[in-house]
C-alpha cells in the first residue's frame, strides 16, 4: 500500500524494547502511578487508555526517557533508565518515534525541514535521504504543504507532520499520546491506518487515546493490546471492549 | 572544560541546516554585535597604553640606567684641567665603557628648549657636562665620588637614579593598569556575552525541547549557540578593533617635545597586537557561550 522499503524491520525480535517494572511516578505530593509493570515486545501493538489525567502522557514520558520513574525501573532497549547520560537519551530517541497530542515544531522551519529535523539532528547526509524524505511526506499526504511553515498547518496536518518525523529515522518504537486528538473521525482513521502499516513492517507501536471508537476501529485491522490506567495501576483490558 | 582542535574545525564547518534550527534574531544580534565592537575599540587604546608606556618603562631602565652624568662647576681658569682630570679618573675607573666631554654645541642644544635658541653660551657660567657609559657590570658610585670628590674638587654625579626611579615605576604602574584593564575588557566581554546567551537559549526553550525531542544531542544544540554567538563576538570586535586603530594613527606622531604623552601607539611589528583582540574576543565568546549552554541544557529535560 505505501513502499516504505527504508523503514525496514526491526531486529532483536524477543527481548522488550521497553521495559518497566514496578514503576512508580509522583509528582509533587500525590502518587500518579503506582507499581507499574509494562514490557513492549518487538512489532508489538498496544493501546493506553484510561480517564483524563491518570497518567497516559506520563507514563508515555517514562516510556522515552523524559521522566525518570520516582521508584522502579525503566529500561530502554535493556539500558536502566537511572543510569542512562544525557546522550544516551538523545540516542534512545533516534529509535523511538514520539508523536505527541500538541506538536511542536520548529515554527521558523518549513514542514518538510521539520519532518528532516531528525536526519539533521544525527548528522545523516540530508542529501542522500532526499528521496526517501519525499516518499514519506507524499505517504502522509504532505507533498503539496512541504514547503508551508507549520503555523500555516492545520491540526490534521500538523499530526501527520509530526508521524513523519516521528517515523523518518525508521525507529524500531512509535509512541502516540493522542494523536487523533484534535482530528475529524476520516483523519483519526487515516492516522490510524499509517500506525497500522507502520507496525506491518515490524515497527512497535503504543497509542495512548480516550477514543474507544478508534481502539475498535483498530482492533479489526491488527492484534491490539489494549492497557487501561485506573486507580494508578496499569491493567489489561477485556477483549469485550 | 576541554576544547580541541576537532570542536573548533566542526563549530567553523557546521552545516547551514545546523545553524538554522534557531530562529534569527534580529534586534539581540545588533547589541551583540555593537557591544563586542565598542569592546574591542576600548581593548585598542588599552593595548596601546601598555605597550607605549611598556616602551617608556624599558628606554628609561635600560638604556638610562647604563649612563651616568659628571658635573664640573669650576671657575672660568680651571674648568679645562679639572675636566681633564675627571676624564682620567673616569678612564681608569672599573665599569665605566667610556667618557665624553660634551662640546659647547651640544650643550646649546640641551638648553635651547629651556632659553629658546640664541643663547650667548660662551658668557655664561655654564658647568661642563661628562657623559659616562657605564659597562653591562655597571660601576660602584659611591667609589667613585669619593675619588672624584678627592681629585676633582668640582666634580658632582649623578647617576641619573633620582629621577629615573619614580618615571620608571609611573611607567611600569601606567603598563599594569594597561593590562588589567585589558583582562577587565575581556571579562566584560564574556559576561555580556553569558548574558546575550542565556537570554538567546530562555528564548529558545522550545527549539531546545523539539531538538531534545527529535534525539539532538547537547553539543549538537549548543553548537548551535556557539557558532553563532562566537562569530557574532568576532565580526563586531572586527569592526572595533579597525576602527580603534585608525583613532590610534590619526593621534599625533610622537615628538621629542611631546615627550612619552605623544608616544601612544604602536610600533613596527606591534601592530599585529590589536589584530589578536577579535581572535580573543571570539575565543572568550565561544568559553562564554559553551558555559552557558551547557548549564542550562543540563537543567532541561
Amino acid at each position: 500500500m505505501w513502499p516504505l522499503g527504508h523503514l525496514g524491520a526491526v531486529s532483536d525480535k524477543g527481548t522488550a524494547v521497553i521495559e518497566l517494572e514496578n514503576v512508580a511516578y509522583s509528582y509533587g505530593g500525590g502518587e500518579l502511578l503506582a507499581d507499574v509493570s509494562l514490557a513492549l515486545s518487538p512489532g508489538s501493538f498496544h493501546f493506553l487508555t484510561g480517564p483524563s489525567g491518570s497518567g497516559k502522557t506520563t507514563l508515555l514520558k517514562l516510556c522515552y526517557g523524559a521522566l525518570v520513574p520516582t521508584a522502579g525501573q525503566v529500561r530502554l532497549f535493556g539500558q536502566e533508565r537511572r543510569t542512562m547520560e544525557r546522550d544516551d537519551i538523545a540516542m534512545v530517541r533516534r529509535r523511538i518515534g514520539v508523536v505527541h497530542q500538541d506538536c511542536q515544531f520548529l515554527d521558523h522551519l518549513s514542514v518538510s525541514e521539520n519532518i528532516a529535523l531528525p536526519l539533521a539532528v544525527s548528522g545523516r547526509d540530508l542529501l542522500a535521504e532526499d528521496a526517501n524524505l519525499r516518499e514519506l511526506t507524499g505517504w502522509v499526504g504532505l507533498k503539496e504543504r512541504a514547503n508551508a511553515l507549520p503555523p500555516e498547518l492545520s491540526g490534521g496536518e500538523r499530526q501527520r507532520a509530526a508521524l513523519a518525523r516521528a517515523v523518518i529515522m525508521s525507529p524500531d518504537v512509535v509512541l502516540a499520546d493522542e494523536p487523533t486528538g484534535n482530528v475529524d473521525w476520516e483523519m483519526s482513521q487515516r492516522l490510524l491506518r499509517l500506525l497500522i502499516e507502520l507496525n506491518r513492517m515490524g515497527k512497535t507501536i503504543l497509542i495512548a487515546t480516550h477514543d474507544l471508537a478508534l481502539i475498535r476501529a483498530a482492533k479489526s485491522h491488527v492484534q491490539a493490546r489494549v492497557l487501561r490506567i485506573a486507580s494508578r495501576k496499569l491493567q489489561l483490558a477485556g477483549a469485550d471492549l | 572544560m576541554k576544547i580541541d582542535l576537532a570542536q573548533v574545525k566542526a563549530l567553523l564547518l557546521t552545516d547551514r541546516q545546523a545553524d538554522r534550527v534557531v530562529p534569527p534574531t534580529g534586534f539581540t544580534a545588533s547589541l551583540t554585535l555593537f557591544s563586542a565592537g565598542v569592546m574591542a575599540f576600548l581593548a585598542v587604546f588599552a593595548l596601546a597604553l601598555s605597550l607605549a608606556t611598556g616602551r617608556l618603562a624599558d628606554r628609561w631602565g635600560n638604556e638610562l640606567a647604563r649612563t651616568a652624568t659628571v658635573r664640573i662647576s669650576a671657575p672660568e681658569g680651571q674648568m679645562a684641567a679639572q675636566t681633564a682630570a675627571a676624564l682620567r679618573v673616569l678612564e681608569t675607573t672599573a665599569g665605566v665603557d667610556r667618557a665624553r666631554a660634551l662640546t659647547d654645541e651640544e650643550q646649546a642644544a640641551l638648553l635651547a628648549p629651556w632659553f629658546g635658541p640664541g643663547l650667548p653660551i660662551s658668557d655664561l657660567p655654564i658647568p661642563r657636562l661628562i657623559e659616562v657609559i657605564e659597562t653591562s657590570d655597571g660601576f660602584d658610585a659611591d667609589g667613585l665620588r669619593l675619588r672624584l670628590s678627592a681629585e676633582v674638587p668640582g666634580a658632582m654625579l649623578d647617576d641619573h637614579t633620582r629621577w629615573r626611579q619614580p618615571l620608571v615605576r609611573a611607567a611600569s604602574r601606567l603598563r599594569l593598569l594597561g593590562w588589567v584593564s585589558l583582562i577587565l575588557i575581556g571579562a566584560a566581554v564574556g559576561a555580556m556575552i553569558t548574558l546575550a546567551a542565556n537570554a538567546a537559549l530562555a528564548a529558545n526553550a522550545q527549539v531546545i525541547s523539539v531538538l531534545r525531542l527529535v534525539g539532538a544531542q547537547d553539543t549538537y544544540i549548543a553548537h548551535a549557540f556557539v557558532r553563532r554567538f562566537t562569530l557574532r563576538a568576532l565580526s563586531g570586535a572586527c569592526v572595533g578593533m579597525v576602527l580603534g586603530c585608525g583613532a590610534i594613527l590619526l593621534l599625533p606622531s610622537a615628538q621629542i617635545e611631546g615627550g612619552f604623552l605623544t608616544g601612544l601607539g604602536f610600533q613596527g611589528w606591534h601592530w599585529i597586537w590589536p589584530l589578536i583582540i577579535p581572535l580573543l574576543a571570539a575565543a572568550v565568546a565561544f568559553v562564554a557561550t559553551r558555559l552557558a549552554a551547557q548549564r542550562t541544557l543540563k537543567d532541561m529535560p
